[in-house]
């Protein structure tokens, strides 16, 4: 009897497990550029510790990203871009999550390129909006290689830009993300 | 227990259980994406690293280089006859570097008795949030020296080098008590080589306490006062009082003030401080400071 219960757990923990592969990395890059057409000076920054995952079963994928990580060439645009633009004490983080949408199309199993559909939502300075992009995948090794790059308006996140840094400070900003996931061993 | 039993048993534990793992269950939080707190300095105390006229808590980060232009004007209380003190200024220039993220040093030179002064600051405590073992406040220590350019009052007599040095030695101790709210205490310490009179003391002794409240994004109200203890001649010195706003644009903080002081180097403002503020003997000044990167952040 004990021996049924057990078999029937096993299998059914065994069969969860398969099913659900998930891949993860906790060193993603992350690099936004809010440079406006006229600026004499680059306003870009780069994030190298973006945690990232995807399960490749269902296609969920999930960002989040510490916002005083990012990093900028001038320490000026630093200390703004935390205070006065993304209150990062007040708004930690920036996360995104959502689902590649043409999951199916994806083969884990095979090394090779794949064009994927991403949609979700992404919340930013406490202000969470649907986005959609298109990314890229590189399987190669067990190990995937996934790329997006896509465009936000920062009025829709509610950060003003003063119009004394109009020239320097563009209304939209262009987000790359660049992440190696591994498989995660829970 | 019969076997039906049982087998529903598992079915429910099954759905159950497949249920839960279909819901949007929370995949970074699974892999551990909530990184454990790590330990922050608190950064952006002030705008600037002077309150006003003393030194603040903040530093220059390292690789920029401050360049301030500083300026206070007549007094207000001559009127229209000078535009409010307008017409006249006495100014300072100065250089500051940050070295470390808790190390900066800086040079300037003021009009007011052509004086020469230079400082390095160090924090061997700061602020700090998150860790284990986490530090309230900030604790600066600022030495510096200024040097008098002004032609000997008596040639006749011996003059040496050394008396046209002054230095002075202060500690700021200071806490962001939040978002919008910074204060500080600095006690200080201005030795001058040389004084006018037998009866005046070469120690001079003071307590600043500084603060800011930010009223907006970029723009704060900062004060700034100094209460000298031990040392103060009784004739006609007063404490140094500045109040003023900071005003932040872009690469520039404007810092405009009002202020019973003239001198804009420790010895100055803080042992010679004409103006009264009860008698209206106050002065509109301002500090502007440009940053510039000299050393772009290194980000590997």
């Amino acid at each position: 009897m004990k021996k049924v219960i057990l078999i029937t757990l096993g299998v059914f923990t065994l069969s969860v497990s398969a099913n659900s592969q998930k891949y993860f990395t906790k060193a993603g890059k992350i690099t936004f550029d809010a440079t406006a057409a006229s600026s004499p000076e680059q306003i870009e920054a780069v994030n190298r510790s973006a945690t990232a995952v995807i399960d490749t079963k269902t296609g969920a994928v999930q960002f989040s990203v510490l916002v005083k990580g990012f990093s900028f060439e001038r320490a000026l645009m630093e200390e703004h871009f935390n205070e006065n633009y993304m209150e990062s004490n007040k708004f930690p983080k920036s996360e995104f999550k959502g689902t590649i949408t043409n999951n199916s199309a994806v083969d884990y199993s095979k090394d090779g390129n794949y064009n994927i559909k991403v949609q979700g939502k992404l919340t930013v300075h406490g202000v969470t909006k649907d986005v959609t992009t298109d990314g890229k995948l590189v399987i190669q090794g067990g190990k995937i290689n996934a790329t997006a790059d896509f465009s936000v308006q920062l009025a829709d996140y509610s950060i003003s830009i003063p119009g004394l840094v109009a020239d320097k400070v563009g209304k939209s900003a262009k987000i790359s993300v660049s992440c190696s996931l591994e498989l995660f061993k829970g | 227990m019969n076997k039906i039993k049982l087998y529903a048993l598992i079915a429910v534990v099954c759905i159950f259980a497949n249920a839960v793992s279909a819901q949007d269950e929370d995949l970074l939080s699974m892999v551990g994406g909530d990184e454990k707190p790590k330990k922050e300095r608190v950064k952006y105390a002030f705008k600037s690293p002077r309150v006003i006229n003393s030194h603040s808590i903040e530093f220059l980060n390292p690789g920029t280089l401050d360049f301030r232009i500083l300026h206070r004007f007549g007094q207000l209380d001559q009127g229209y006859k000078n535009f409010f003190g307008l017409d006249q200024a006495s100014m300072r220039m100065s250089f500051d570097f940050g070295i470390k993220h808790n190390l900066m040093a800086g040079a300037g030179r003021s009009t007011f008795k052509k004086e020469l002064d230079a400082f390095v600051k160090y924090a061997p405590v700061r602020q700090s949030t998150g860790g284990k073992l986490n530090s309230p406040v900030t604790v600066a220590l600022v030495s510096g020296i200024t040097m008098d350019g002004m032609p000997w009052a008596d040639p006749s007599r011996t003059n040496y080098f050394s008396s046209r040095l002054a230095y002075y030695f202060q500690a700021v101790i200071g806490r962001k008590f939040s978002e919008g709210f910074s204060l500080q205490v600095s006690p200080t310490m201005v030795h001058k080589n040389l004084v006018q009179l037998d009866a005046d003391p070469n120690d001079i002794y003071a307590l600043g306490i500084g603060g800011r409240l930010k009223l907006s994004k970029r723009i704060a109200l900062t004060w700034d006062y100094n209460h000298v203890f031990v040392g103060m001649p009784d004739s006609g010195y007063y404490h140094p009082l500045s109040v003023g706003v900071d005003i932040e644009t872009g690469g520039h903080v404007f810092q405009l003030h009002f202020s019973n002081a003239t001198g804009m180097n420790e010895r100055a403002f803080i042992t010679e401080t004409t103006g009264n503020w009860g008698s209206g003997e106050v002065r509109f000044g301002f500090n502007l400071s440009r940053v510039f990167q000299l050393k772009k952040h290194k980000r590997d």
